[in-house]
């Protein structure tokens, strides 16, 4: 999903969820045994606050650090008309204060107890979190519930303004001042109606960020940053022992807010293909082929990663390999499926080398597609993915806070599935998918459906876009 | 109300009336909590050994999740690039994956990823790195993948004729890239040609042109030897599995009279100058703005810590506090010593609005200046050396983040035990002693300060400010009119 952070320099946060943790087995009297065959979870205890506040407490006492991880249900999905960006703003305004902790206070506290932070924003949800030393706890949860329970009080029209500055510079730095930065908001805004809520970017536009008013700040407030539209994940050198009871403390006294309803959005499709080009200031013409999927954690979705993973995943992919390697009329390609609460897209995306244009690409990919679609892939391929995303679980179990570390992945889970620990499931969700299935993936959701094709091409040269029908 | 107190008595309250919901207390909310002392840091151990070709070998076992981080660090950077040849270095290291042993590139890239791997190689300015994590159960297979990448590259010609097609057009991407367009300037105006510093490290359009396989070969003969070289392993092994298996498949690496690199000095600094570099309808202007600052092994280090950590090193320091929170000019300032080698770059840096150019160099300079002149408070040094202290715990939670702490020590040839007196040498740090080093290294009369903007829009407010002279320069720093 695409995220709006509040800081500079953030980690991204891969889609792929991370995976597995056998920190435990030295506890366990069983001989080691091959990795794919353990029992694989992340133990953890859970209460719930009477004002709705979920708690999620995961121990890892192996370095003396830890983390308080928050994810308020509301993302830019929840966004009303006219207010695009706003979810992303409002996260930038969680760090100004609250009622006891003055302006500045949440950043100078944390970072003289040795600690850091940040947050980010996607359409179907804003995490929050806190990393430090595991002395730290107490200051954190103090922290987090006072912008909980007291935010308004000290938000005032002035710090709205200053934040809509800085969001603004993120939008230019991370979006108008990068070559193809405004790719995605044209792809969304085609693949999606009018009134879909993943119809525009997270970032949200300037005009709609200069709209954003402090009544807009307080409504949201009170509808989404409540305890009962939260969960928090306090992991790290930490006992629930401990835990507990301050979370009682600080967060017991907030009241609970409204309960969310929302209504699902009519499902999605697209009638014909759509073909659009943008001029940008870049030196090489890039295609972007996006096709509506599956949700996050629907059937296809491991599926629709995997065949993601096999067409442009590293240099031994099909598509690397005839489109960089072999042919060499492109200089960087990847493929991805993107499963979001609502709805999920799969997107290619390709760069052409210097006196070569999009209709070239586009045969390739296409080609490339219908051979995936009509024999398959090797089990070999198939393995190697697995292989690979096992891998990555893995090492992701290293870290308890940041994005994608532990205690982000418990909330992850909580919010799309419901159920915390669900490492061992989400793993086993691509170890059933089979070489038939990425064939049948790659039939029903590329190969037989529409997309949007968006060329982005240097200023003045239209000509070098990929044009409909040149390619099929 | 509850008098502060520590979360120890909490617990322990909390233990006493596990049935009764504290909530039901008054919160005291008008005053943060006062912090039990922070945890010990316990800094992993490192283990080492020397294989007889004089191949350095460290370990750091942590055996929380079984997979094993390995570093090959080689005195194989971009310094020893040839003047003519600006990329050799990081071309060579791109060159090790490409075929090596038996296999082809695609061959590499796929034993990689089925042994779910990871295998990078590449350079930096002091080192080539081939850089593998795996998981444990697959060390074996990818060790024997590391040293044929490492020790047999065959370096085909299709292969560089291929790689140097692709980086040719990487390079033409350069200039849709205002941040790297303002890095390869700054480096290039504060170092010169004549410096390593100052040559682009992955090559200009006509190096890229120049770029052989006798080149390669020739370089990698010359710098890629096991005397000249140290693997650090970082994760579920112990030190007698590791040289049992680094010995197994590196112990037949030959010694070679490792090339010595002379120390060019850095050129005098200018008076300070603005080099304006031209980027028609950038929505933003990114400043590099510095001089050359120090080498990793100044006796200065900790004091330049804490200062670069007070002045644009974290969230609260003051450049970003300024540029951002107080003013919103920027989505964040910062500030680095870049320490290598030899003396590297101090630079300040920030993506800022087009329409607040002159604003902001404006902050800047304050803010650049007033470190200089006014003594840091207690409050804000205490910040600052607490930030850095109580935070390296968590510098070494993954095998990823130990092997880069300790990969700086072998690199740069510090004690292995540095950081078990890491802590009393911030906690020593005085802010008369930032004062010192700030007053030593920060010359502001001298900065170059490197702007890529819209010259259009941002030139008239610059002039106005009388900072300096402005000069035009493109984006590789030379002269432009």
């Amino acid at each position: 999903m695409k995220r709006a952070h509040r800081r500079t320099g953030a980690h991204v946060h891969p889609v792929r969820p991370a995976l597995l943790v056998p920190f435990l087995a030295a506890l366990a009297a069983a001989a080691p045994v091959a990795l794919a065959a353990q029992a694989l979870h992340v133990p953890y205890q859970t209460f719930t606050l009477a004002n709705g506040l979920k708690v999620v407490v995961h121990e890892d006492h192996s370095v003396p650090i830890v983390s308080v991880n928050t994810w308020y249900h509301v993302g830019s999905a929840d966004e009303r008309p006219g207010r695009t960006g706003f979810a992303h703003l409002f996260e930038h305004l969680m760090f100004m204060g609250s009622q006891h902790v003055p302006t500045g206070q949440f950043d100078k506290l944390l970072e003289a107890a040795g600690g850091d932070n940040n947050a980010s924003t996607n359409e179907d949800r804003t995490n929050y979190w806190e990393d430090g030393p595991s002395n730290a706890l107490e200051l954190m949860l103090y922290l987090d519930s006072d912008r909980m329970g007291f935010l308004l009080p000290e938000i005032t029209p002035p710090k709205v303004d200053l934040q809509r500055g800085v969001v603004q510079n993120e939008r230019r730095q991370s979006y108008e001042n990068q070559p193809y930065g405004l790719a995605q908001e044209n792809i969304l805004r085609r693949l999606y109606p009018a009134d879909h809520p993943y119809h525009w970017p997270v970032i949200g536009s300037m005009v709609d960020l200069n709209a954003a008013s402090i009544e807009d700040v307080q409504q949201f407030d009170r509808t989404y940053y409540t305890p009962n539209n939260a969960t928090m994940v306090v992991a790290g050198d930490v006992t629930l022992r401990e835990v507990r009871p301050l979370v009682e403390r600080y967060f017991g006294e907030l009241a609970r807010g409204p309960a969310v309803t929302r209504t699902p959005p009519p499902a999605v499709s697209l009638a014909a293909d759509v073909y659009a080009t943008l001029e940008d200031r870049v030196q090489l013409p890039r295609v972007y082929d996006t096709w509506h999927t599956v949700k996050g954690f629907a059937p296809d979705d491991a599926g629709l990663e995997m065949l993601g993973d096999i067409l442009a995943d590293g240099k031994a992919s099909r598509l690397y390999k005839r489109l960089v390697y072999e042919l060499q009329i492109a200089t960087q390609v990847a493929a991805f499926q993107d499963g979001g609460r609502i709805d999920g897209r799969f997107e290619i995306i390709a760069t052409a080398r210097p006196g070569h244009d999009l209709n070239e690409l586009s045969q390739v990919i296409d080609e490339e597609v219908r051979t995936l679609a009509e024999s398959g892939p090797t089990p070999r391929e198939v393995e190697r993915v697995k292989n690979s995303i096992e891998a990555d679980f893995l090492g992701r179990m290293e870290r308890v806070g940041s994005f994608g570390g532990k205690a982000d992945r418990l909330n992850y889970y909580d919010y799309y599935v419901g159920t915390p620990d669900y490492f061992e499931r989400d793993l086993d969700r691509y170890r059933g998918v089979s070489a038939a299935d990425v064939q049948r993936l790659a039939r029903d959701y590329l190969l037989r459906a529409h997309r949007v094709v968006l060329s982005v091409v240097p200023a003045g040269h239209t000509e070098l876009a990929a044009t409909e029908g040149a390619s099929r | 109300m509850i008098a502060p107190r520590s979360s120890l008595l909490a617990a322990a309250i909390g233990a006493a009336f596990a049935s009764v919901p504290l909530a039901a207390q008054q919160v005291d909310r008008a005053h943060p909590p006062i912090l039990p002392p922070p945890p010990a840091l316990r800094p992993p151990v490192v283990q080492t050994a020397t294989l007889p070709n004089g191949l350095q070998l460290a370990v750091v076992e942590m055996h929380k999740v079984p997979v094993v981080d390995v570093t090959l660090q080689l005195d194989a950077g971009t310094v020893r690039d040839a003047a003519d040849l600006p990329g050799l270095a990081t071309f060579t290291a791109t060159m090790l994956q490409q075929g090596a042993g038996s296999r082809g590139a695609l061959e590499i890239a796929d034993e990689t990823a089925f042994l779910g791997a990871s295998l990078n190689t590449g350079a930096g300015y002091d080192a080539a790195t081939a850089q593998l994590h795996v998981p444990k159960r697959r060390l074996d297979s990818a060790l024997d993948l590391l040293a044929d990448v490492v020790l047999r590259p065959t370096f085909p010609d299709t292969e560089i004729a291929r790689q140097r097609d692709l980086r040719r057009a990487q390079i033409l991407q350069q200039r849709d890239q205002p941040v790297a367009m303002a890095n390869l300037a700054f480096s290039a105006i504060v170092f010169g040609a004549d410096h390593p510093y100052g040559r682009p490290q992955y090559g200009t359009e006509s190096s890229t042109a120049a770029l052989s396989r006798d080149r390669v070969v020739q370089f990698y003969q010359a710098n890629y030897r096991p005397n000249a070289a140290r693997m650090l392993l970082v994760g579920d092994i112990t030190l007698r599995e590791a040289v049992d298996l680094v010995t197994a498949r590196f112990g037949g690496w030959a010694r070679g009279e490792a090339p010595v690199v002379s120390d060019v000095q850095a050129p005098a600094a200018s008076a300070r100058t603005i080099y304006l570099v031209d980027k028609p309808g950038a929505a933003q202007s990114v400043f590099r703005i510095g001089q050359v600052g120090v080498s990793r092994t100044t006796p200065d280090y900790f004091p330049l810590e804490v200062l670069n950590t007070i002045l644009g090193g974290s969230f609260t320091s003051r450049l970003n506090q300024n540029l951002r929170e107080t003013h919103g000019y920027t989505y964040g300032a910062s500030s680095q010593f870049a320490m290598r080698h030899a003396a590297g770059p101090f630079l300040a840096a920030a993506s800022v609005v087009t329409a607040k150019t002159d604003s902001s160099l404006i902050e800047f300079m304050r803010e650049l200046r007033r470190i200089r002149d006014d003594s840091v408070p207690q409050a804000e040094l205490d910040k600052a050396k607490a930030y850095i202290a109580l935070g390296l715990p968590g510098e070494f939670e993954t095998t990823e983040g130990a092997a880069r702490r300790f990969s700086e020590l072998l690199l740069y040839g510090l004690p292995l035990d540095y950081f078990s007196t890491y802590i009393p040498r911030i906690a020593a740090v005085t802010a008369a002693d930032v004062r010192r080093v700030a007053r030593q290294y920060l010359d502001p009369d001298h900065f170059a300060i490197v702007v890529v903007g819209d010259r259009s829009k941002i030139e008239p407010g610059l002039q106005a400010l009388n900072e300096g002279p402005i000069v035009y320069r493109d984006m590789w720093g030379q002269a432009v009119q």
